[in-house]
């Protein structure tokens, strides 16, 4: 038998069989007898005050089993909110959600009762029967006008809508600013957008009444931190609230944090006795899961004759929404990815959080790093426009270079330590990324089809990604009976096939094939400790951990075998689920009958050297963040006629280090991509001035689909991290987070013949015609 | 005003085997086959037939489980993913293609792409790229970004044109 070795192979998804089949298990498609259903009655305002809710109708309704308000909700939730799970001392107001609101909503689709019934139907049905006396309230809309003095506030009892404030930045400005020669301003508005994952959100509670205990199923994918959520708001011990994940049906970030159904429907659960479950639907995905992006920057850019960055100043106002859940996390990683690959002379940013009466928002893929990417990369593009250097240029001037490594910027990373980037080629990475785009040729491609009358254009993004985050996650590996390996983890899949890539990381170092792994993930009641899935951290920190506890029982394993035949462990190998003696005839026990042997026999002392224990776990805690890095460059066509953006050609240069399997992280970057498409030119939730929402359907906002998803041509540089012993850096999160700059700087170099500026994303078709309509009018006043 | 269910009994044959069941008037067809009679491989995504991800055969055509009501299939034949695979268990050439190519990441929209291709497929041989993106422009995938489901349809695409020849 040859040994395989698995990591750094293309093997095949262990997922998919059930996948393809219709056999998922997701939380909808859970069967618990004598389960019941819930529809939540939510609020139609932004903000507004609520003084009686008649539930008496409802109530009488065919199927309905209960009605609940904030008051019918067991006493020890009362006056309680949901734990919030990133305090910072930065944060004014540290205001979270209630389970259910018990006098005042503050954005649309905030709940303020829960009807359970013995279906869905009947309990949607019921919901429309909740009479409501609303009195609504002024609305705080978009963040920029919410700072303003006067906005309406957006909880009552607030006297302005600041969440946050706090500066960062390095180096000597002011200096900056007095010698260059050149001040470069800008205003940069991002938009808000969300993730949408195919499966929306659901939860499932059961509680046993016998142990006092409750099993919670949860669309999630952090189910410890939804654990932390249940414990804190019922009192209860960790090891009575189990949390379990299903399959889940794609997460993006909304999925990570802790919702108020998660509280309501174990509290229904407890107070009927029977299973209730609640499955948000796509209406509901959209008011009330979270969301991301809207932000606004003014930023000035200090600059030598031959467009040296010599410093970068500015202001940041993040939108928060209505609530903080997840702090002050986005807005800080934002702050602090600005300076990116480049090395900025001196660096000051002001942030400031504002409250508004839109849902909350917490890290979307990217999380607060694709509009710092953007205003970066447009402000890069600025300084060439208005030096009249070329974008690449500008970048290549500015770039760390390669041997520059490990790099400390001067700030602290928002998982605490200082802003050291590890390895990375930047400059090569945009090198490469050009010559393959073949961006030297390309003015000629565009001068060829302007004549024709068509619009060509190339944009640029380089970026730095802090992946991997701590705090850490765990793995226990353990041989079973069946002689089968069990690995145990807090990573939590939401299509990202974890159980795939832990299990070529333990085969390798068992010696077994991977489909004799059985890798179990985001089970509270499995793995008592996690943290979960978000910051492209789970190879990083899972992977790290299932490395090291493998290796841990690979030793067991030998020792125990090395017992057994009397030699000496050198002298043992593990291959194909055996522990062998080295050589061609050498002896050999199986993987089941060394786990049988530590089971032992009633009552006699164990054989020598064989202790109870075929199993290890390890919990990897990484000294700091691990930097990935890339380039994108888009190459598209606008039609000005109609705003319509085609994308012709895409190139990403994608560096995550050491890669466990190829083609799991070609499909990140790849749907990565198309995630950012959709923040670039497709993708905007849409309120209006009361903060009421706008786009609520599939029709309103605009998902990308496969006619419209260029195949990315994709080039790989390891650059691997001494941080973690597999070398690895997080892949999630890269092919969206460029890609906004890159084809918003690529349409505005399209529509450089009607001399438009686009400082916001995502660019929809109308805002397009609108922007060359304006320009046209000006210049017609000229 | 409801007072109480509406139900009527309806006859399909689902996957090959006949089925008579009661079913609430108002129940979509993806209600119908997830709640009556518990098949939940097909998935709702969007309840608005936008998303693509509920989308079964129903005679031969893909239609939209969400906004189909299950009275009017009564007489249909109706096929799920759960009818894909071969009659041993083994994938079908499509499943097959998908677990080659990585053609899907959480599978929560695999079902009602699966449905579509095969439709699709069948009636298109000779599709070629453009063509098949444009039959898929329908089903939205939030994970994989297309490339690799186009590449697994054309290489059904390719071996059912093999084997025709």
């Amino acid at each position: 038998m040859t040994e395989k070795v698995f990591v750094g192979q293309s093997v095949k998804r262990l997922e998919d069989p059930n996948l393809l089949t219709g056999k998922g298990q997701f939380l909808d498609d859970l069967k618990l007898p004598g389960m019941l259903e819930a529809a939540f009655v939510r609020s139609p305002f932004a903000h507004a005050r609520f003084t009686d809710l008649d539930i008496e109708d409802a109530r009488k309704m065919p199927g309905v089993v209960a009605v609940y308000t904030a008051k019918d909700l067991p006493d020890v939730m009362q006056g309680k909110r949901i734990l919030l799970q990133v305090p910072n001392p930065a944060i004014t107001n540290p205001i979270t959600q209630e389970p259910l609101a018990s006098e005042e909503v503050c954005f649309v689709g905030e709940a303020v009762a829960v009807i359970v019934a013995e279906s869905r139907h009947e309990a949607e049905d019921a919901a429309e029967r909740v009479i409501v006396d609303w009195d609504p309230l002024p609305a705080a809309g978009h963040c920029d006008t919410a700072l303003k003095p006067g906005a309406p506030v957006a909880h009552s009892d607030m006297t302005d809508n600041v969440a946050a404030r706090f500066s960062l930045g390095y180096g000597d400005i002011d200096k900056a600013f007095k010698e260059a020669k050149h001040i470069i301003k800008e205003r940069y508005v991002p938009h808000r957008g969300t993730g949408h994952p195919m499966e929306c959100r659901g939860v499932c509670a059961i509680y046993d009444a016998v142990s006092d205990a409750f099993r919670i199923w949860s669309s999630t994918q952090t189910p410890h931190n939804t654990q932390r959520g249940v414990v804190d708001m019922f009192g209860m011990p960790e090891d009575k609230v189990r949390i379990i994940t299903p399959d889940v049906g794609g997460g993006f970030g909304p999925k990570n944090q802790v919702y108020p159904e998660e509280m309501v429907i174990p509290a229904a659960a407890q107070m009927l006795g029977r299973p209730v479950r609640w499955t948000e639907d796509r209406r509901e995905h959209f008011l009330t899961t979270t969301q991301e992006r809207d932000q606004v920057w003014e930023l000035s850019a200090a600059v030598d004759d031959d467009g040296y960055i010599l410093g970068l100043k500015g202001s940041l106002i993040h939108d928060a929404g209505a609530y903080l859940p997840w702090g002050s996390i986005m807005p800080y990683i934002s702050a602090t990815t600005v300076p990116g690959p480049y090395k900025l002379g001196s660096y000051k940013i002001d942030v400031t959080v504002a409250f508004t009466n839109m849902v909350p928002t917490t890290p979307l893929r990217g999380a607060g790093r694709p509009q710092a990417v953007f205003v970066m990369e447009r402000m890069c593009d600025l300084i060439g426009r208005e030096l009249a250097i070329d974008p690449a240029e500008v970048r290549r001037r500015n770039f760390i270079p390669a041997d520059a490594m490990p790099y400390k910027m001067g700030l602290t990373y928002r998982d605490g330590a200082p802003v050291i980037y590890d390895t990375g080629n930047y400059p090569e990475s945009q090198n490469k990324a050009l010559a393959r785009a073949g961006y030297d040729t390309f003015p000629e491609r565009q001068a060829a089809a302007l004549k024709e009358g068509r619009y060509l254009g190339i944009g640029i993004g380089n970026y730095v990604e802090g992946t991997g985050l701590g705090p850490f996650e765990g793995a226990t590996i353990r041989i079973l009976t069946n002689g089968r390996v069990a690995v145990y983890t807090g990573a939590t899949p939401a299509g990202q096939a974890h159980k795939t890539t832990l299990a070529q990381i333990c085969a390798d170092q068992l010696g077994v094939d991977i489909s004799d792994v059985d890798v179990v993930v985001g089970d509270t009641g499995m793995m008592p400790r996690g943290a979960g899935t978000y910051a492209s951290r789970i190879t990083v920190n899972a992977g790290s951990s299932v490395r090291t506890a493998s290796i841990e029982v690979r030793g067991k394993l030998l020792k125990m075998a090395a017992a057994k035949f009397d030699v000496e462990e050198d002298d043992l190998e593990c291959v194909g689920g055996l522990v062998r003696i080295k050589g061609e005839q050498g002896d050999s026990i199986g993987f089941s009958d060394l786990a049988k042997m530590t089971s032992g026999m009633p009552g006699y002392v164990l054989p020598e050297g064989i202790k109870p224990d075929l199993e290890a776990s390890a919990y990897f805690t990484p000294p700091q963040a691990t930097y990935s890095n890339g380039s994108h460059v888009a190459e598209v066509e606008v039609d000005p006629e109609t705003g319509l953006v085609t994308i012709l050609n895409y190139v990403v240069v994608h560096d995550c280090g050491n890669v466990i399997n190829p083609m799991l992280v070609h499909g990140q970057v790849q749907g990565g991509v198309a995630h950012g498409i959709g923040n670039a030119i497709l993708e905007r939730m849409v309120y209006d001035e009361d903060a009421n929402p706008l786009t609520t359907t599939f029709a309103e906002y605009l998902m990308p689909t496969a006619e419209m998803i260029p195949d990315c041509d994709i080039i790989h540089m390891h650059s691997p991290t001494p941080l973690n012993p597999l070398g690895v850096k997080g892949a999630g999160e890269g092919g969206t987070i460029p890609a906004p700059a890159a084809i918003v700087a690529a349409v505005e170099n399209a529509l450089q013949p009607f001399g438009i500026r686009i400082n916001e994303c995502p660019i929809l078709p109308q805002r397009i015609v609108e922007l060359i309509d304006a320009a046209g009018t000006d210049k017609g006043e000229e | 005003m409801p007072d109480g269910k509406h139900t009527r009994e309806i006859n399909v044959v689902v996957n090959g085997e006949p089925i008579s069941a009661a079913v609430e008037d108002r129940y979509s067809l993806a209600d119908f086959l997830r709640k009556v009679i518990g098949l939940t491989g097909t998935h709702l995504g969007c309840e608005h037939g936008v998303c693509g991800a509920c989308t079964v055969l129903v005679n031969g055509d893909a239609v939209r489980g969400c906004l189909m009501l299950a009275v009017q299939a009564e007489g249909c034949e109706v096929t799920t993913i759960e009818g894909l695979a071969n009659a041993d268990g083994t994938l079908g050439k499509l499943q097959q293609a998908f677990m080659d190519n990585y053609s899907l990441q959480c599978g929560f929209c695999t079902p009602g792409i699966l449905t579509t291709l095969t439709a699709y497929l069948r009636d298109h041989p000779d599709a070629d790229e453009p063509e098949i993106r444009e039959a898929l422009s329908g089903n939205i995938c939030r994970c994989t970004g297309y490339d690799t489901i186009v590449k697994a349809a054309l290489s059904v695409a390719a071996e059912m044109k093999g084997a025709r020849a």
